[in-house]
């Protein structure tokens, strides 16, 4: 089945990070994904996932509520291209963008 | 069209243009002026003797006749696929072509390329892709890849790529195509003499293919990037 | 440091090519400059398009800078990609960096991007002999898994100085397309001995097909990439015909052979079976003092 499926989420109540630069982590390519982290102005979690592994809503939206969960940020929009990674890679991603832009890892 | 023909229909009888094998050199006479001609014939796979067989006559041209036009005749179905080709470095035997190609534009040598049948991959690029600007026949044909390998390389379905092929540009092999990407400046029909005269005029060496793509809108992000990074 | 640079990202080999934080990136990821082309394809796009580019500092002077991500799309020049490319080199012309660097990891042209694809890479290749013949010099690091391959292949080439690591490949076509096209008799995609023999780093440097040989090792690019800032030869006609002759008289040599070892026997190494199982070091030694003709 050929098309790319996008999803969107949002969450609220997050601690905002001290100013940062955009950044990027991982390559899109099979069985991975690249997250790019970029401010934000209120205290949402804003999180954008395109992926071509179509019908797994459920799984990104409890890999996403945890990494919510886990780091509790606000002020700042996730992009994610994604090419079935598993919810292990997704969540490491996460965490390394995170890390990235001076966010502490867990 | 094979070459006789197109020689024929370009020169009439002022041309000594011969075959050797895959490889076509000679000069011709046009509009009063001598002309070099340098090509290849048979859809052949260009492979290192062929690549460098060209590269000669073209350094020769240039070290022999400064700023004698050159005429690249281009039919080839791409690079030789062949393990001797690779270990004795066709990249570099093409590099070399496109280099020597390169220094005759630099040198002020007219150099005009024409697809008179098939332009493929690598043996494009370092032919008529190399020239100030390529034309080609109507009814000629350019493409990257045949579908089926295409299909095998990108694991894409044969089907998908079939269809793309008849009503995308990207994928469309016809040379009508080509113009609106900016990849190939002219078409030459019925009167073909015509067309090499005016392309033999036509003395603008900058690289204005992206340029020309967005302007007729067969490629339209290409020259917005350059400028983008040029303004970066 | 002792990783590997062929398992690094293509950002992570370029931050450790250049001077320390020195990287200026044009059309960064969060300018989204992405492929109008892969999303009617099911394929995800990628921020940057594959390719990061910008200006850095390489030993206290200034170069420009790209580097090709190998595991997006193969590394394969799309629309937008080639364009990044196209626009450094121009940049190049205007701007005038003591030298331009790529870090090629390519399949050539983006199959995906086809004809735009094809274009491109010949749009690149043009704006890397206009550099070349300003008198810039030009530097190619080839040192991933993919390799350097196809119309890539053929643009890294034109460069003043390439610099391949041992297991890196720079070819024109993979293993697999000729097996396809005429039989594994002909070229064994399986075989990686045979594979790296023929298209691999040691074979392209005791050939003369690469300029410098350094081991899988980002310092060693590095180190690699300084010297080759001083290192410009114009293509001159003299040049060219001394090119046509060293590269005629190479398959004069070789005949109807096909077989590495015994290329390289004919050009004068010694003990050619023993290359395989040699480091870097080992081999750079080896090369025929004609310089590979």
């Amino acid at each position: 089945m050929v098309g790319m499926e996008t999803l969107h989420y949002a969450f609220d109540g997050g601690r905002a990070l001290p100013p940062f630069a955009p950044a990027l982590v991982g390559v899109v390519a099979s069985g991975n994904l690249e997250v790019l982290v970029e401010p934000a102005s209120g205290t949402g979690c804003r999180i954008d996932v395109d992926t071509s592994a179509r019908g797994f809503g459920p799984i990104w939206e409890a890999v996403l509520r945890d990494f919510h969960a886990r780091h509790g940020l606000g002020g700042l929009v996730v992009s994610i291209h994604d090419m079935g990674a598993t919810p292990a890679v997704v969540s490491l991603r996460l965490d390394q963008a995170i890390s990235a832009i001076g966010g502490a890892t867990p | 069209m094979d070459w006789p023909t197109l020689a024929a229909r370009l020169f009439g009888d002022a041309h000594a243009i011969v075959a050797d094998g895959d490889f076509l050199g000679g000069t011709a006479t046009f509009d009063g002026a001598e002309i070099a001609v340098v090509g290849t014939t048979n859809h052949a796979a260009v492979g290192v003797e062929l690549a460098l067989r060209q590269a000669r006559a073209i350094l020769a041209t240039i070290e022999a006749h400064p700023g004698r036009p050159l005429l690249l005749l281009v039919d080839t179905q791409g690079q030789k696929l062949r393990r001797r080709d690779e270990l004795l470095g066709i990249h570099r035997a093409m590099a070399h072509l496109g280099c020597c190609l390169d220094l005759a534009r630099r040198e002020g040598h007219p150099v005009v390329g024409l697809v008179y049948d098939q332009a493929l991959s690598g043996g494009f690029i370092t032919s008529g892709l190399m020239a100030d600007a390529c034309h080609a026949l109507p009814e000629a044909e350019i493409r990257v890849m045949r579908v089926p390998a295409m299909a095998r390389v990108t694991k894409l379905p044969e089907e998908l790529l079939e269809s793309l092929s008849l009503t995308n540009p990207v994928f469309a092999p016809g040379v009508a195509n080509y113009v609106a990407m900016g990849g190939v400046r002219s078409l030459w029909e019925h009167d073909l003499a015509a067309g090499l005269r005016a392309a033999l005029a036509d003395r603008d060496t900058a690289d204005r293919r992206a340029e020309e793509g967005a302007r007729r809108g067969g490629r339209r992000v290409a020259a917005d990037v350059m400028r983008r990074v040029l303004e970066a | 440091m002792n990783a590997s640079f062929a398992e690094l990202s293509a950002r992570e080999r370029l931050a450790a090519v250049v001077d320390a934080g020195s990287f200026h990136e044009w059309l960064p990821p969060s300018e989204r400059v992405t492929s109008p082309h892969l999303a009617q394809l099911g394929v995800p796009a990628a921020f940057d398009d594959g390719v990061a580019i910008g200006r850095a500092a390489l030993d206290g002077r200034t170069i420009l800078v790209a580097a090709q991500e190998g595991e997006f799309m193969g590394g394969g020049v799309g629309e937008v990609h080639g364009a990044k490319l196209v626009g450094l080199l121009r940049r190049a012309l205007r701007d005038r960096p003591d030298a331009v660097v790529l870090l090629a990891e390519s399949g050539g042209v983006r199959l995906h991007e086809a004809n735009a694809g094809l274009i491109a890479v010949s749009e690149v290749m043009r704006a890397l002999l206009d550099v070349r013949a300003a008198g810039i010099p030009t530097v190619v690091l080839i040192g991933g898994a993919n390799g350097c391959f196809g119309g890539m292949g053929i643009v890294a080439r034109c460069a003043d100085t390439v610099v391949m690591s041992d297991i890196a490949r720079h070819a024109m076509s993979g293993p697999e397309v000729i097996e396809s096209a005429h039989g594994a008799g002909e070229f064994d995609s399986r075989d990686r001995a045979l594979v790296w023999r023929t298209t691999g780093g040691k074979h392209r440097w005791l050939t003369g097909d690469c300029d410098v040989l350094v081991e899988d090792d980002p310092d060693a690019f590095r180190a690699a990439a300084i010297a080759a800032m001083a290192r410009h030869r114009p293509l001159t006609l003299a040049a060219l015909q001394q090119e046509s002759a060293l590269l005629q008289r190479r398959a004069d040599v070789d005949g109807d052979n096909a077989d590495a070892f015994e290329l390289w026997s004919r050009l004068g190494v010694a003990d050619a079976r023993s290359v395989p199982d040699l480091d870097a070091a080992a081999v750079r030694a080896l090369r025929p003092a004609t310089g590979g003709a």
